[in-house]
């Protein structure tokens, strides 16, 4: 099968009969589940329905925000199906359709780069299900065993005698059969859809302006609002002068939205919009008026020698060996707040009546988005729904409610109308669920020898579980602060083996809301690790490889990727003449990454970014040609944060405003990517956050390498690295 | 009612003269395939042509669009997805989440028609547009293979 040949016009046709049927995508009267249409598909189980003409509709219950799980959970379903690729399409079942059947769906959750790796189980065994009914059907209308029946491409073949049938045909009989309650599962080895570069099932739409996305819904008799949060931290709405913007063109009504919002209402988003930048608003600042990014750096500042922390990761006794250490070196670091400015900003349309309440939005946790919903109409969640919009950029940013709480504040004021709220992009920027802010002290101890025998990574900031789920603190301890750091474990293990290790945590909560920034806290954490061991090796004239080499050589997988990015880099040899090179590894999110950049630096400190080579040991890779769209993309997030990125502080109100004071990576800062994708098989890992840990360690030691300046504090545009 | 040339027709529509044009496509037009932003013409996401030139859209009041002057959106590039650009796009499958693909699309086929073997500057320097995904390797690649048929190895 020659699946990434697959034409654009057969996928479109495809794309759209399925939608025309009714799939989600085209939801503007509430949008039905393929089972419901008037064309007798069958629901052979949750995951999979069949049409009479063959088509194989995949319920995909993961949000697609660009990170391409949707295709790739399909491949994994239409694998085990064994059906044909062509002819499959997918739609999302809504998050009340999966509360009435008691979350046949599982988990809707869509972060953590856990899409496919926790997900992959049961979508699989959902395929593998639908299959055996399939071939159980045609055997029962054959008379003959199911064992003596084969399933390919959609066709069920009678060996012995060869008689044929299709998915389509028997579909309606599987579906009343009983599902086998085992399955086998296939070995990866033996895939033919998953596991290969199939391209995506969602871009055709995306060429063409056909995508529709939330914020380009339009229901009829639809309103639209504009809304103004009080860009002080924690601050209210005190008042604002109503009468003065009522008669402006297309207003409806201006409304306070909960205790710190005011919105307007009217014909047009442009008029609300227009209308609410005319509007006096006084607001009531409150108790961080006069906070800024100094006195946050302070508050953290006070945590890097506060005596005790909470422990993340221990291994013999760090502080005596440090103390009593032939050596020693210290490094403080920091990392600052980054929004996620996702390139469609905040949106959701709402529609409220006494009985019923319903949400179209895009979001990475529709679950959380009804509950959210049921919490802000006041109804019952089983009156309420929510349909799932793709997304236009997630990032994290979209786990969150707060917009969806607030879109249906402003529907309750307008019953049975619909309406739409979109934020500008200043309001994105101002009230959003940032990075959190660490610094960092790592000191190491070394003997005679130079050998690395102690190691103190005192980690002092942001709990992102104390901000948003204290309830999934655990003691006081916050695990997500540790991602890379833990003690072995599948999730993120630290590969370097320190015989006296401390990693611990000063935990320092300022009032600015922190969030899950793709990445995390790895992001942060191989900041400060990979850019210590640099500076280990160079402090102690080691090669920054053969260093790490010798650290991880009883952690294998991390060893595997650093040594397949040093082989393709070339580490052995000499950069082209003007360019250094630097590494990092890190394991996080259940894969092993790495990357070498090489860069240079003019005499007037102007950085290149010539090439990165990143390596991926996620396990099992479902679509190669996916995993590298990720990395690639990865490097533009993390090097977008780590050379321009940075949400300040000045009177209580975030100072950026839009892309001219947060700026982002351009196409013309962006390197040349190779990506080697090297799965080792027997387990699952994520693929969408990994590598954007290791992207700015990596271009941070190059760029040392290049200037002997070692930057600890981001981001980079406000260093010089001009020639002294 | 106010008169505009988009995508080969003739649209009226009343908006304030100082409407950005983005708006009164996605509005009044309903050609919502061009998207907002920033509003400040720094990402690129609402990028058409107006007589054949990339323009950012959020930025550019309507009653500023000459009657007689041909707007294209997304939606009339092409009739059916076979503009060599979005042909190239496809085959390399360079949307992610695709909101700021529209853009790129219009900028990069604007591009190909003044200059239709771009170099790798030539690239930079006109494809100025924002991706938060990151594809603009994959952008930078399908243009190439637009203007030169060159398939990816």
């Amino acid at each position: 099968m020659n699946i990434a040949s697959t034409p654009v016009s057969r996928r479109r046709f495809i794309g759209g009969s399925a939608a025309a049927a009714g799939s989600l995508v085209v939801g503007f009267h509430v949008p039905a589940l393929a089972q419901a249409q008037g064309a007798t598909p069958s629901e052979v189980n949750a995951w999979v329905v069949i049409k009479p003409d063959d088509t194989v509709v995949i319920r995909i219950a993961r949000s697609e925000m660009g990170q391409g799980s949707l295709t790739g959970l399909a491949q994994l379903v239409a694998e085990e199906l064994d059906c044909d690729w062509l002819k499959v399409t997918t739609e999302y079942p809504t998050p009340g359709q999966n509360l009435a059947r008691n979350r046949v769906w599982g988990n809707f959750s869509t972060g953590g780069s856990r899409g496919i790796r926790e997900s992959q189980d049961y979508v699989r065994k959902g395929g593998a299900i639908a299959r055996v009914m399939l071939v159980q059907a045609a055997a029962d209308e054959w008379k003959v065993p199911a064992s003596e029946c084969r399933a390919a491409a959609s066709v069920i073949t009678h060996t012995a005698s060869g008689r044929k049938t299709s998915y389509g045909k028997v579909a309606a009989a599987a579906a009343k059969l009983t599902p086998p309650t085992e399955v086998t599962l296939k070995d990866p080895k033996d895939w033919k859809i998953a596991g290969h570069r199939v391209q995506r099932l969602d871009t055709a739409d995306k060429l063409t302006g056909a995508q529709l996305y939330g914020s380009d819904i339009k229901l009829p008799g639809m309103l639209n609002a504009a809304i103004k949060d009080c860009p002080v931290v924690g601050g209210k709405l005190k008042s604002f002068n109503a009468a003065a913007i009522q008669a402006k063109p297309g207003v409806k009504k201006i409304v306070r939205v909960g205790d710190s919002a005011v919105a307007v209402i009217a014909d047009t988003w442009w008029h609300a919009k227009t209308a609410l930048d005319a509007l006096t608003i006084e607001w009531d600042e409150g108790p961080n008026a006069r906070l800024s990014s100094l006195d946050i750096a302070a508050m953290l500042q006070a945590g890097l020698d506060l005596p005790e922390g909470i422990v993340g990761n221990e291994a013999g006794d760090a502080r005596r060996a440090i103390a009593s250490a032939a050596r020693k070196i210290e490094a403080v670091y920091s990392y600052p707040y980054q929004n996620h400015a996702t390139m469609e900003p905040m949106n959701a349309t709402a529609r409220w009546t006494a009985e019923r309440c319903e949400v179209w939005t895009p979001t990475q946790n529709g679950e959380a988005a009804l509950a959210a919903t049921a919490e802000a109409s006041g109804l019952p969640i089983s009156k309420c729904e929510v349909y799932k919009m793709l997304v236009g950029g997630g990032f994290g940013r979209r786990g969150a409610t707060d917009w969806i709480r607030q879109a249906v504040a402003i529907a309750k004021e307008m019953p049975g109308v619909p309406v739409k709220l979109l934020w500008t992009r200043e309001e994105d920027m101002q009230h959003g669920f940032y990075h959190p802010v660490t610094q960092c002290k790592m000191t190491a101890g070394l003997d005679a020898q130079g050998n690395l025998t102690a190691l103190h990574m005192r980690i002092s900031g942001q709990s992102i579980l104390a901000g948003l789920f204290p309830q999934n603190m655990q003691n006081g301890r916050d695990p997500v602060v540790f991602q890379g750091l833990n003690k072995g474990g599948a999730e993120g293990a630290f590969g370097y083996e320190v015989p006296n290790l401390l990693v611990d945590h000063a935990m320092r909560n300022p009032p600015v809301r922190p969030g899950f920034w793709r990445g995390v806290n790895l992001n942060h954490n191989a900041i400060y690790v990979e850019s210590f061991i640099d500076e280990i090796a160079y402090a102690t004239g080691q090669d920054p490889l053969a260093l790490r080499r010798k650290l991880l050589a009883k952690s294998p997988k991390h060893l595997a990727v650093l040594n397949a990015v040093a082989e393709r880099a070339g580490w052995d040899k000499p950069a082209p003449a003007g360019r250094h090179r630097g590494l990092a590894q890190i394991m996080g999110f259940g894969s092993y990454v790495a990357a070498c950049a090489e860069v240079s630096v003019s005499d007037a400190g102007v950085l290149k970014l010539h090439r990165i080579v990143a390596a991926t040991d996620c396990g099992h890779a479902v679509n190669p040609q996916q995993i590298e769209a990720q990395v690639e993309g990865s490097f533009v997030y993390g090097l977008s944060a780590a050379l321009f990125g940075g949400i300040t502080l000045k009177d209580g109100r975030v100072e950026q405003q839009n892309f001219d004071s947060y700026p982002v990576l351009h196409m013309s800062d962006m390197p040349a990517v190779e990506t080697i994708v090297m799965p080792s098989g027997g387990f699952w890992g994520g693929v969408g956050e990994p590598t954007i840990a290791v992207a700015a360690p990596a271009v941070l030691n190059a760029i040392f390498a290049a200037t002997g300046k070692r930057i600890r504090e981001l981001p980079l545009k406000n260093h010089s690295l001009k020639k002294a | 009612m106010a008169k505009l040339n988009v995508n080969g027709s003739v649209r009226e529509f009343q908006a304030e003269p100082d409407t950005p044009l983005l708006w009164v496509l996605r509005e009044q037009l309903g050609l919502t395939g061009t998207k907002y932003g920033c509003g400040i013409a720094q990402c690129g996401a609402c990028t058409v042509h107006i007589d054949g030139v990339p323009t950012r859209s959020c930025v550019r009041p309507v009653s500023s669009v000459e009657a007689k002057q041909k707007v294209v959106t997304i939606e009339g590039l092409s009739p059916n997805g076979s503009h060599p650009v979005q042909k190239a796009w496809a085959a390399l499958d360079v949307p992610q989440c695709g909101y700021c693909q529209a853009g790129m699309i219009m900028a990069a086929a604007a591009l190909l028609k003044a200059n239709p073997k771009p170099s790798n500057a030539d690239i930079d320097t006109a494809m100025s547009n924002i991706c938060r995904c990151g594809t603009y390797n994959r952008v930078r690649a399908a243009i190439h293979l637009a203007a030169n048929g060159v398939k990816r190895p």
